[in-house]
């Protein structure tokens, strides 16, 4: 057993899991089937935005090299991390540069893909997570189980009671309302209190220096603006070369997410406070981290940096939807996660995560951007082959069956003769437990075998 | 004019259910089509490909090749199996430039029965009668890999008596996955729990589909639950060898 299938099944065996799970991903997939229907020509849209990464992924030093160059102009300083506790290093030097006590941190996988909230911890600096979702994970000292709804795996009744148990002044009524206002109350303050601002970036605009992020709270604006100092950290696949750019992806992106035709809120920074702003922070530092990216282009998973982060694959998947997020284990759950888990993590731990996909393709289907994540899985599997990863007992399976199916003269009395052992083991029809196949026969009866094999039925029929 | 085709049995079928490829041969000659069955098949590969073992998968894909070229169309009862030599063969020999051609060639005249019979031949069953209701599950290759849709239930609706009722999620995979189904049984079998659910909830009698694979997954499943929702290939109805025994009943 290993970490995963232990995971998957008592994640399997949660029956809240699946309601909360259901719930979230289920309204997801009605919502976005609509806003899907009700625009003009998806697919061409799709295409678009797959090519505009594409673009950005093929020139992608060169559009960094400008995006830095915008960013300084407007104000910021722009740092270069090739791996994540480079990145974190540098956020860290910042805040205590800047002698940073508390910091409001608004909602970044890129965040937690570096390991920052651990980072914070060890530098003794305060976190609060102004994501409502993300403040819920933080209240429970949990992690992400979705890449958009970090705590799609509770149900309202739990989040309920870890307010009531952690919030100062919780919610009296079991309304909504009562526990958002619970969360306001106790988030405010501490976002107008804290020395800096941390975001991630949905999008960084090469021509303006500019960095996007999308919210349904306000809590990165909430988080960002008042306090001193803004970090920044982004992936270096985040770049788009202009507005008009940004605008298509976010079109992508908000309907593959949730449905909606936009978030609530979009904004864009470029720069610190200048002479004549009313607010603002005094410095703006954007840190552009590698962490993989560059290795990802080079061995064939550039089409993986298209990814912009909407949760759609995840969303449509059947594994996702009846193990939820945490059972992958890594940053990034779903098929997505499971794509770049291995680079983050390395694969040989994570050789779970590439086999437990039917290969269905739906994920596929649904992508804003056309990232083949089936083709990309195979390719891991591909890998793992080659190195020797996969377990013994599959090889020698697999290299037998294979050589047996490539003589074709053997292949028919060989299974003839298995075709006879297996229809021994059955009655009227159907075997109810199978050796070697205790995995589908534990849960699924498996129709008995034909008495004779296609093979030999039609050359007796064709014997003149 | 007659048109020669091969048919690709498939393994699967050529073991477990050699009614299916009967039923096609059936299907192919009310057509119109000449059947010849290559002797020198076995399996297309899918099981190497799909685990990372392209050696295998390439080995088999090259006798498949040589079994299957000379013919001016090659039929498959399965989309997972006709989509593994149509979209997967030329990615096997991607660096290979001879046998990527003849992949390429294969793969142009690589068609799923009953997309052929639709849309090639143009054909419908004449004279099939079956009283019965049906749901239809749409198996996840033939739809997303090569567009297998509407002409089932084009074929289907010509049968006289047959009705049908829509199958919630019929678009979503049934939890087989090949080794998937047995690498993570519990999550494969959450799946296909929810599957039977939505079958049995149609109120119909038969389910059909267009793959072995998925079939035997959601029948066994059904069977061991103790539903009365028979299943079958819809090539089998197509065929007229509807009135025949379903996936796990004996002749």
């Amino acid at each position: 057993m290993s970490g995963f299938t232990d995971r998957a099944e008592a994640a399997l065996a949660d029956p809240i899991l699946k309601i909360a799970v259901e719930r979230t991903a289920g309204t997801a997939e009605a919502k976005r089937g609509i806003a899907i229907d009700a625009f003009p020509d998806f697919e061409a849209a799709r295409s678009r935005a797959a090519a505009i990464k594409d673009h950005v992924i093929a020139h992608l030093g060169a559009y960094l090299e400008q995006f830095e160059a915008n960013a300084i102009a407007a104000g910021a300083k722009v740092h270069w991390a090739r791996t994540a506790d480079e990145a974190c290093a540098i956020v860290i030097a910042i805040c205590k540069a800047e002698g940073a006590k508390s910091v409001a941190r608004s909602k970044s996988m890129l965040g937690e893909e570096i390991g920052l909230p651990h980072a914070l911890a060890e530098a003794g600096i305060g976190r609060v997570e102004t994501d409502l979702a993300e403040h819920i994970i933080q209240l429970a000292d949990e992690r992400p189980s979705h890449i958009i709804w970090p705590a799609m795996h509770k149900t309202r009744d739990q989040v309920s009671a870890l307010f009531k148990a952690k919030h100062r002044s919780p919610h009296q009524e079991e309304t909504i309302a009562a526990m958002a206002e619970s969360a306001r109350r106790e988030l405010r303050t501490q976002m107008l209190n804290a020395d800096v601002g941390m975001s991630g970036a949905n999008f960084l605009i090469a021509d303006s220096g500019a960095v996007c992020t999308v919210t349904n709270e306000g809590n990165a604006e909430l988080s960002l603006v008042p306090p001193r100092v803004h970090i920044v950290t982004a992936g270096i696949e985040k770049i788009v070369p202009s507005m008009p750019h940004a605008i298509h992806m976010l079109r992508m992106l908000a309907r593959s997410a949730t449905g909606a035709a936009l978030t609530q809120y979009t904004t864009f920074y470029t720069g610190p406070k200048r002479a004549g702003d009313r607010d603002g922070p005094d410095a703006m530092h954007i840190v552009l981290v590698d962490n993989g990216r560059t290795k990802m282009r080079e061995e064939g998973l550039a089409e993986m940096l298209r990814c912009i982060r909407c949760g759609a694959c995840m969303n449509h998947c059947v594994v996702f939807r009846q193990i939820g997020g945490h059972a992958y284990g890594g940053t990034y759950p779903g098929p997505m996660g499971a794509v770049l888990t291995p680079v983050l993590d390395g694969l040989a731990p994570n050789r779970d995560l590439i086999h437990a996909c039917t290969l269905n393709g739906k994920c596929q289907e649904v992508c804003p951007v056309r990232i083949p994540l089936p083709t990309l899985l195979k390719g891991w599997r591909d890998k793992s082959w080659r190195e020797g990863l996969e377990p013994t007992s599959m090889r020698a399976g697999l290299g037998l069956w294979a050589w047996i199916a490539t003589r074709p003269s053997l292949y028919r009395p060989v299974t003839t003769i298995a075709m006879r052992v297996m229809r021994l083991l059955g009655k009227k029809g159907w075997i109810a437990s199978l050796p070697l196949a205790g995995g589908w026969t534990r849960h699924r009866d498996m129709p008995r075998p034909a008495a004779q094999t296609f093979m030999t039925q039609y050359k007796k029929a064709r014997r003149p | 004019m007659t048109r020669t085709v091969a048919l690709f049995v498939t393994c699967l079928v050529d073991l477990i259910r050699p009614r299916i490829g009967f039923a096609a041969i059936r299907a192919l000659e009310a057509a119109g089509c000449d059947v010849v069955v290559p002797e020198r098949q076995t399996c297309c590969g899918q099981p190497a490909l799909n685990s990372g073992d392209r050696d295998h998968a390439a080995a088999l894909a090259k006798q498949t090749i040589v079994a299957l070229e000379p013919y001016e169309a090659i039929i498959v009862p399965s989309g997972s199996c006709a989509g593994t030599i149509r979209c997967h063969y030329p990615e096997i020999f991607e660096h290979d430039a001879h046998w990527l051609s003849r992949a390429q060639a294969v793969a142009g005249k690589t068609w799923e029965v009953m997309a052929y019979l639709d849309q090639v031949c143009g054909w419908k069953p004449k004279g099939v009668t079956l009283d019965a209701k049906a749901t239809y599950h749409d198996s996840c290759s033939g739809l997303r890999e090569l567009g297998i849709k509407a002409q089932p239930r084009r074929l289907l609706k010509a049968i006289d008596g047959l009705t049908f009722a829509p199958l919630a999620g019929e678009e979503t995979c049934c939890g087989f996955g090949g080794a998937f189904c047995v690498k993570y049984p519990a999550i494969s079998n959450a799946i296909v729990g929810e599957k039977a659910d939505a079958i049995d909830a149609t109120g119909a009698d038969l389910l059909l589909a267009g793959d072995l694979g998925c079939l035997m997954n959601m029948a066994g499943k059904l069977h061991r639950r103790g539903s009365k929702v028979r299943a079958y290939h819809a090539i089998e109805l197509i065929a007229g060898m509807g009135d025949g025994p379903a996936i796990g009943e004996e002749a």
